[in-house]
Parts: C-alpha cells; structure tokens; sequence
C-alpha cells in the first residue's frame, strides 16, 4: 500500500491518463476540499477588504477579526428554515441549485493545477469547461422560472441574456489564445488545458505577452467577459439589489441559498483559473527564462513556505496587538494557535520533496488568487451598469474587439 | 487510456437518454419536456465520449444543452404555462407517429437480426488524442464547400430574422 502510494507521487501523468481510478477520487475529494476551503476564505476575505475599501471594520466578532465569520454563517444557513414556495414547481425547484453546483464543480476536473496535478487531461479541456460552465445559465433560468414570482423571473431572463451575450465576446477571445498554441516547434495547436501551459513552456512566453498587444487585449476582453459571466459587480444585474432584491434567487433561503452562494464562487474561480492557464502560464513560475538556472529555481521554489511564514509572521504580529482583557483570552489563544497552524505549514512546504510537489500548485494558485483580488476589487470600485448599457458593452464594444484580435492573431500567427 | 465499467456507463447513458425522450413527449408542461430534452442531450454527450469522439461531445454541450436549449427555455418561459396546459393537444398525428415509428423499429430488428454481416468485425478505435485536429482537416479540407454552404445558411436564418424582427432597417 505506502509502495503503492510512493510509487504514485514520482509518477508523470495525470490520473486520468493512468486510468488509475483510486487516484483520481482522491484528487477529487483533494480539489473539493481545497475548493470549499478557498470559497470560505474569500468569502471572508471579500467583507473585510471591501470593508477596509469603504473604511469600515467589517466583520470583527465571531472570533479574531471574525475569522470564524464564515463558519459562523455556514451554521445559521443550514440550520435554517428551508422554505419553498406554495406555487413553486416543485421539481424544477429543487433541480435548480443542484445543477448550478455540479456544473460549478465538475469544470475543475480538467483544470491543471500542475503538469500532473489535474483530474484528468481531455483532448477538448477548455472547450469542455466552457461548455459545463454555460450551462449553468439553464440552473439559474430553472431558479427563476420555478420560484413563480415577478423578481426571480425578471432576474433569470436578464442573467440569462447577458450570460448568453458574453459567452460569445469570451469564446472568441479564447480562441485567439488557442491559435497561439499551434505556433512553434510543435505546430498542431491543442485544445487541452495542460497542453496550452506546456505550449507556452515551449514558445518561452506566456500568451499575455505574445504578439504584444494582441494577447493583452484578448485577455482584458477575457477579463471584463468573465465578470459579466458570473454575474459579479459591476455587471451583477441579475441581483441588482435596489431592483430586484436579490435577482434570481430571492425565494430561496437556507441550504439551497447557500448551493448557490457555493456554486457563485467556484465559478469564479473556475473562469479565473481559465483565465490563467491561457494566458498567464498555468503553474510556469515567473521568469523561467530570463531569471534560469538552478539558483533561481531554488529561490522560486522557497516561495510557497515563505507566503505561509509571512502570514503567520502577520498573526503574530497581530496576536500581540489584541486588547489584554479577560475577554479576549480565548481569542488570543486562537489567533496565536491560528498563527502557529500557519507557520508549520510553512515549514513543511521548506521540505525538499514537498517543495518540488507542491510549487506548481502554488504559483497556479497564486494567479488564481490575484484575479479573485481583483474580483472584490471592481466590487468596491465600479457603479453598476445599466441593461442597455451592460449589451452595448458586450454587442458593440467587446465582440468587435474579440473578432478583430482573433483575426490579427490569425494573420501575424501565419506570416 | 483505459476505460472503465464501460458496459455500466453505457446502459446508465442510453437509459438516461430514453427516459428523457419519453418525458419529452408525455410531460404537458413545455418546460418540463424541454428540461428532459436537456438531459437527453447530455446522455448522447456521454454517449460520444464513450465512442472516443470528444470534440463532438464538447459541441454538443456546448451548442445543444448550452446554448440552443437556453434559447428554447427562454422562450418557453415567456409563454403562459397554466393556459398552454389547458389547452387541447390540436396536432393529431398519431397514425403517421405510429407508422414511422414501426418503420423504424422493424428497420432496426432487421438490421439487428440479419445485419452483422453488414457490420465491420470490430469497432473501429479512432485516436482519441487528435480527434479535434481530425474534424478540423475534414471540415477545412475535404468538406470545406459543403461547411461554407451550411454557414451561409445560417446567415440567410440570421438575416430573416433582423428583417421580420425589424419593420424599418
């Protein structure tokens, strides 16, 4: 069995690709686990630097600087009352949430979080994640049509439409980043996801910076299209709150609210990591060409132990800064033990093998973690937009932009 | 690659898509039969991948469940259910569905019967790997007229559209 298990952790390839069944469930459960773990800390994470962005405290009670906010509210919405409406339909009802979660989930089979560090490797990898994420607009439609209410609906038809008018600036953006993949030694392109990083492994460039400005302004389009596409501010008019309450999912409450609250989030961070792995290199580390050698390599590598050491460096630094009241006893104790939790990991992630395992996820993740920044970011910066003026945006600005890239891309790529 | 329980996924697949199709025709509410034309789809999706043909799998999702479907709920959304579902079925097509459909079935006893001689000795294993690459050198080589004709098709749909949605263009 610990044979068995060894043996797995110096192979190459994805499960998927060894058909080892077992492996792959694990990674499953690992990916689930890792998702829920990031849903939580961005969720905390959101109200506190929004809060910090309106010069606000956010969330300070549940726990040090409501670290167990979260947690707290995870509690209270499932031991919640799970209503559903007397002229609901019943079936689709309950179908709805189901759906926006599973596809929010199963996208991330496909995502490379390593070059063997990804569920499986399709042939068709990105066209597969774009096609599972769209069709989480049929669980936000369902959501709304079934709740039989004016707001719900009003809700699902205008998520609806934007969802099906970005899909379309955001699918022509990818594309352009696809046909990069086919320049090079190599010269067939690919549609999957570990081979668009390894493509870029071997042209030496991220695709952000190929053809400079093409691939920077097929990723902005990208970027604005995948905001619009998780229905996130500035362009969150399927909830607009002064409108519609809360868009499509106003008569659901409890567990149900949460699936979608669960689903919302992980297909942000679905797009996101999309994102990074067609043009910011997948888990490439920065500068594996300019910065070569292998005491860069070290140096790179000791930086997923020294992220963790500063953040607990940061608890420490806080754990002193509590108030000395009696009151406060059991917080500090859990802010320093919180602190020490941190710094182990750090420590483990200094171990050489673990540290060669593990620095693809961490730079993937990081990336990944920068868009979802950016993410609160336009939260706390733009008004939202108008309808007429969030499909103007997508008809008459995005999409020609998209074409036009797409085409540049085409006739710089062939001469 | 491996396959695994393939004989299982087959059956729990086309059992799926059966059992769409026939909610598709006996359910009266329209969104519940295009619900069920939804999970239809995405069987015959799990059905192409089984036959070592992502791209088209991909395609279906995409372009059927994603995006055809969504447009069809739409629309059926915008429609008033409760009168709809009172409303008497007017199309009386039941002779001509039933001749079809014993055409069909005797078609597919007779081929299932005295066909095997018709039928290559083996499935034929495509490389799963260049599928994509495949579809696009037949569709961009040898068929490329037969798809430019298709897609211009698609314009006249487009075109017929602004003009019936438009009265002054």
């Amino acid at each position: 069995m610990l044979d068995y298990i060894t043996s797995y952790l110096t192979s190459n390839v994805t499960p998927g690709q060894a058909g080892n069944v077992l492996w792959a469930f694990i990674y499953i459960l690992l990916i689930f686990l890792g998702l829920s773990v990031a849903v939580i800390a961005m969720n905390w994470l959101e109200r506190k630097v929004l809060a910090h962005m309106q010069v606000r405290l956010g969330p300070m009670r549940v726990g040090p600087h409501g670290l167990l906010q979260p947690i707290a509210d995870a509690i209270k919405l499932l031991i919640k009352e799970d209503i559903m409406p007397a002229e609901a339909d019943k079936v689709v009802f309950w179908a709805a949430p189901l759906l926006v979660v599973i596809t929010a989930f199963t996208v991330f089979i496909v995502v490379p979080f390593g070059p063997t560090h990804a569920v499986t490797d399709m042939n068709i990898g990105i066209l597969f994640m774009l096609g599972v994420s769209s069709l989480s607009v049929l669980g936000v439609v369902m959501a709304g049509w079934a709740s039989n209410s004016h707001y719900p609906l009003m809700g699902a038809l205008r998520s609806s439409a934007q969802m099906v008018s970005y899909e379309i600036a955001m699918g022509l953006a990818v594309v352009s980043a696809i046909l990069m993949t086919s320049l090079g030694q190599a010269s067939t392109g690919t549609l999957s996801m570990i081979g668009i990083v390894e493509a870029q492994q071997a042209q030496q460039t991220w695709f952000l910076f190929k053809f400079f400005p093409l691939g920077l302004i097929a990723c902005f389009v990208f970027a604005v299209a995948m905001v619009a596409e998780t229905n996130r501010a500035p362009f969150d008019l399927p909830e607009a709150e002064s409108e519609l309450t809360a868009g499509f999912h106003t008569e659901y409450s409890g567990f149900r609210w949460s699936l979608f609250f669960l689903a919302e989030y992980s297909a942000m961070i679905a797009v996101s990591s999309i994102a990074v792995t067609l043009w910011l290199g997948g888990w490439l580390r920065p500068f594996p060409t300019w910065l070569s050698g292998d005491t860069w390599d070290l140096v790179f590598s000791l930086f997923p132990g020294f992220t963790f050491l500063m953040l607990a460096a940061v608890t420490f630094f806080n754990t002193a800064r509590m108030p000395r009241h009696p009151y406060f006893r059991i917080q500090t104790l859990g802010l320093a033990g919180f602190g020490a939790l941190l710094a182990v990991i750090g420590i483990v992630l200094f171990i050489p093998p673990v540290r060669d395992r593990i620095q693809d996820i961490f730079w993937f993740s990081a990336k990944v973690a920068a868009f979802m920044y950016l993410y609160i970011w336009y939260r706390g910066t733009f008004p939202r937009y108008r309808f007429d003026q969030l499909m103007k945006v997508g008809w008459k600005v995005l999409l020609p932009i998209a074409l036009g890239v797409l085409i540049l891309t085409a006739v710089v790529g062939v001469f | 690659m491996q396959p695994v329980a393939t004989t299982f996924f087959f059956y729990l697949l086309s059992g799926l898509a059966l059992l769409g199709g026939v909610l598709v025709i006996t359910r009266r509410n329209a969104v519940h039969s295009a619900l069920a034309l939804i999970l239809t789809l995405l069987a015959l999706a799990g059905l192409y991948l089984m036959l070592y043909a992502p791209f088209v799998a991909g395609v279906q999702i995409i372009l059927y469940a994603g995006g055809i479907m969504v447009l069809f709920l739409f629309v059926i959304m915008l429609v008033s259910i409760e009168q709809s579902q009172k409303q008497e079925q007017f199309n009386q097509f039941w002779l001509i569905g039933l001749i079809a459909a014993v055409a069909l079935g005797g078609m597919f006893t007779g081929m299932y019967v005295k066909g095997a001689a018709r039928l290559p000795q083996h499935a034929l294993r495509l490389p799963e790997q260049s599928n994509t690459q495949q579809i696009a050198l037949m569709l961009y080589g040898n068929y490329m007229f037969a798809f430019e004709i298709a897609s211009l098709l698609l314009l006249v749909a487009i075109i017929g559209a602004v003009v019936m949605a438009k009265r002054k263009i």
